[in-house]
């Protein structure tokens, strides 16, 4: 996993609530087996018209968001399914971590094994930044873990919370597997007690 | 000190408590599917891994199978090349699997109860959010990602924090007309589709006591349009008669063991839930949802809601962009939306007792002209027991679709899709924008309620439904 420690990018404002998981990446793109390429597919029914052209309308297609690697959302984002091809797409298409005032809890973990950082703030810190956003071509902020808080260029917008094992994992770049099987006697005691009985 | 069904099933699995990281907690029951797995096997192979414990690890073919025409190859050959891949994975890790010509194939969630798979204290995972329908059973089970497929595949352990425990009581009993489905519905109305984030859900009361399995199923299977990451239900006699004699349920000594065990497996006296929440049975009605999110949703006697009317503003502009895709008009009667499509399937309500409870409503009916009907089993079981009760008779003659076993129009990945602005009443589970194709406008609904709607044309109180 690549780790996350500091990371400045332009933010793009999409402060809706309930974003799932068949918008963040719709099912007809679950189908390929491979990890990478999924960026392309990402809101690909709002991205996209049903032509197969940019939808104008879409902020992602806005020149101001271009290149944006900070995304705000509404509260409750990534409900839905488990596939994990949602966080994939997004980091793919070169998001890096999304503010929003709730996530789903298997997005959240999903985002979390791959680098993608979800940061919770309030609801009315999450509109100040989204509003900041819009006002403001090019708005920039900063989200850093190791100092657990979100800047941008003039003040400390907030500081946030994470479980501290996963800002471990995530500041280290760790491979879970890997802890997990340091335990493996462990876990083979577990199984043969539980066999006994 | 007294403990909660889920104090009892998470301190039983604890591997490893190290302190201030997530416990390592041991999976006895891994699902596998098409969808979620193939990238799992494969970072097991480019790290040299193998799976630990292919005996505890079960996978089926279920999201991109065809409904139809299963003797000819799949015509999509990106979905023939994930579910080939499954094939081969499950060869070469020694995985069992019940495949596309299998007599036990189905929905991952609807096959591994009625193989008995499913048992109460069990942990349970699976690549899919509605994993935690196997939790109807007193199980802990709960949908995973990818990664976390390979982690469990590769150690047969999560690491995981202990969730926070909610307890929602319904307390009376449902009305005649309204099923586990719309109390599903109708808890999401109240506790909003982020209500139980971070939480297990155990429902009890009186009205989840008299459900039967197959509709605990139902409700428990709904818990992650909550938000919640779980939901359970302690096991008692109906669970137990429920698995008696399933295949892989123990026999002989060994199930007297199991049930000494199993009846241990209940919420002690004075037990703490982080929240509490009651719901009066008798106020529930049936439900259908009217939004593009599981808790945009109204009793089938209501109308069309205001967004002027929403409690906060982001609330009133996802009101606003959901009754735009929707294509309705706030003020409308539920009752006079007119459908296109009927889709009776999905691991919510595909099982044996929501087939006879459709059929119920249908027999003696024709299918109204405009709509488009169709039937799919959650599993083959489930199609030939509901063929040998001669439900398949009941449904064809009325001009519904008998189709063969899989996700289907649940989500769309095979051929079954709506087609842009089709209007759908369905026994699924998510009514997300495009979940059943581009451009498709679901309305979630129970079994009972679609049945009806399919006949009318459009909505219609199944309440006041003249059984022929
Ligand atoms: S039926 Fe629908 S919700 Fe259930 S596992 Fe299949 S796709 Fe998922």
């Amino acid at each position: 996993m690549q780790p996350f420690r500091v990371h400045t990018g332009i933010v793009a404002p999409l402060y809706r609530p309930n974003i799932d998981t068949d918008q963040i990446i719709p099912k007809q793109f679950l189908k390929r087996i491979e990890r990478t390429g999924f960026g392309q597919f990402l809101f690909y029914d709002w991205r996209y018209t049903s032509d197969g052209r940019p939808d104008p309308t879409f902020i992602l297609n806005w020149p101001q968001y271009e290149g944006a690697s900070i995304l705000i959302a509404g509260k409750n984002f990534g409900c839905g399914s488990s596939r994990e091809h949602a966080p994939w797409s997004l980091l793919d298409y070169g998001f890096r971590a999304i503010i929003a005032p709730s996530f789903a809890d298997i997005f959240a973990n999903n985002a979390l094994k791959n680098g993608l950082l979800p940061v919770v703030l309030d609801e009315s810190t999450v509109a100040a930044i989204a509003a900041s956003a819009e006002a403001t071509p090019g708005y920039q902020v900063t989200v850093d873990l190791e100092r657990c808080e979100v800047r941008d260029e003039n003040r400390i917008i907030s500081t946030f919370t994470i479980d501290p094992f996963q800002r471990h994992c995530l500041l280290e770049g760790l491979d879970e597997i890997a802890l997990t099987l340091q335990h493996e006697a462990l876990i083979a005691a577990y199984e043969a007690k539980r066999n006994r009985v | 000190m007294p403990r909660t069904l889920l104090d009892k099933i998470w301190d039983e699995h604890v591997v490893y408590q190290p302190e201030d990281a997530p416990a390592l907690l041991y999976i006895d029951l891994h699902l596998v599917h098409e969808v979620t797995s193939p990238q799992a096997f494969e970072g097991l192979r480019v790290a040299g891994r193998r799976v630990r414990r292919p005996d505890l690890t079960v996978a089926t073919v279920d999201h991109n199978v065809p409904t139809a025409d299963r003797h000819l190859p799949i015509a999509d050959a990106i979905a023939a090349q994930q579910i080939a891949t499954l094939r081969r994975n499950c060869r070469e890790f020694g995985i069992r699997l019940f495949d596309m010509d299998s007599e036990y194939q189905g929905i991952v969630h609807v096959i591994g109860p009625e193989l008995g798979l499913t048992q109460p204290g069990m942990t349970i995972v699976c690549g899919d959010s509605h994993t935690s329908t196997h939790g109807a059973f007193g199980a802990l089970a709960f949908g995973i990602g990818t990664s976390e497929v390979e982690h469990v595949l590769a150690t047969q352990c999560l690491p995981q924090r202990k969730p926070r425990t909610m307890a929602i009581r319904v307390n009376g009993k449902l009305p005649a007309g309204v099923s586990a489905k719309d109390l599903a519905l109708g808890i999401i109305r109240t506790i909003g589709t982020d209500g139980a984030t971070g939480y297990v859900i155990e429902y009890m009361g009186e009205a989840v006591r008299s459900l039967s399995m197959e509709g605990r199923m139902t409700l428990c299977n709904m818990s992650i349009e909550a938000g919640a990451r779980a939901g359970m239900i302690s096991p008692d006699d109906t669970t137990f008669s429920y698995l008696e004699g399933r295949p892989h349920a123990p026999r002989g000594a060994a199930w007297d063991a199991a049930i000494k065990r199993w009846q241990e497996l209940a919420s002690d006296e004075g037990a703490h839930f982080d929240r509490v929440v009651d719901i009066d049975a008798r106020t529930l009605a049936p439900f259908v949802t009217w939004g593009t999110s599981p808790g945009q949703v109204v009793p089938v006697t209501d109308r069309v809601p205001d967004p002027a009317e929403a409690a906060t503003e982001a609330e009133r502009r996802a009101a606003e962009r959901a009754l735009q895709y929707m294509g309705l008009e706030p003020g409308t009667p539920i009752e006079e939306i007119e459908i296109d499509r009927v889709f009776i399937g999905s691991c919510t309500n595909a099982r044996l007792e929501d087939l006879r409870a459709a059929a119920a409503v249908v027999r003696g009916y024709r299918v109204h002209p405009k709509v488009r009907a169709m039937v799919v089993p959650g599993s083959q079981q489930v199609k030939r027991a509901a063929e040998a009760e001669r439900l398949d008779r009941i449904f064809r003659e009325a001009g519904f679709e008998w189709r063969d076993p899989g996700c289907s129009m649940c989500l769309g990945m095979n051929a079954d899709i709506l087609q842009p602005g089709e209007r759908c009443a369905s026994t699924s589970n998510r009514n997300f924008e495009g979940r059943q194709g581009r451009g498709g406008r679901t309305h979630l609904v129970s079994p009972m309620m679609a049945a009806a709607a399919a006949i009318a044309g459009h909505f219609t109180d199944v309440r006041r439904w003249q059984f022929k």
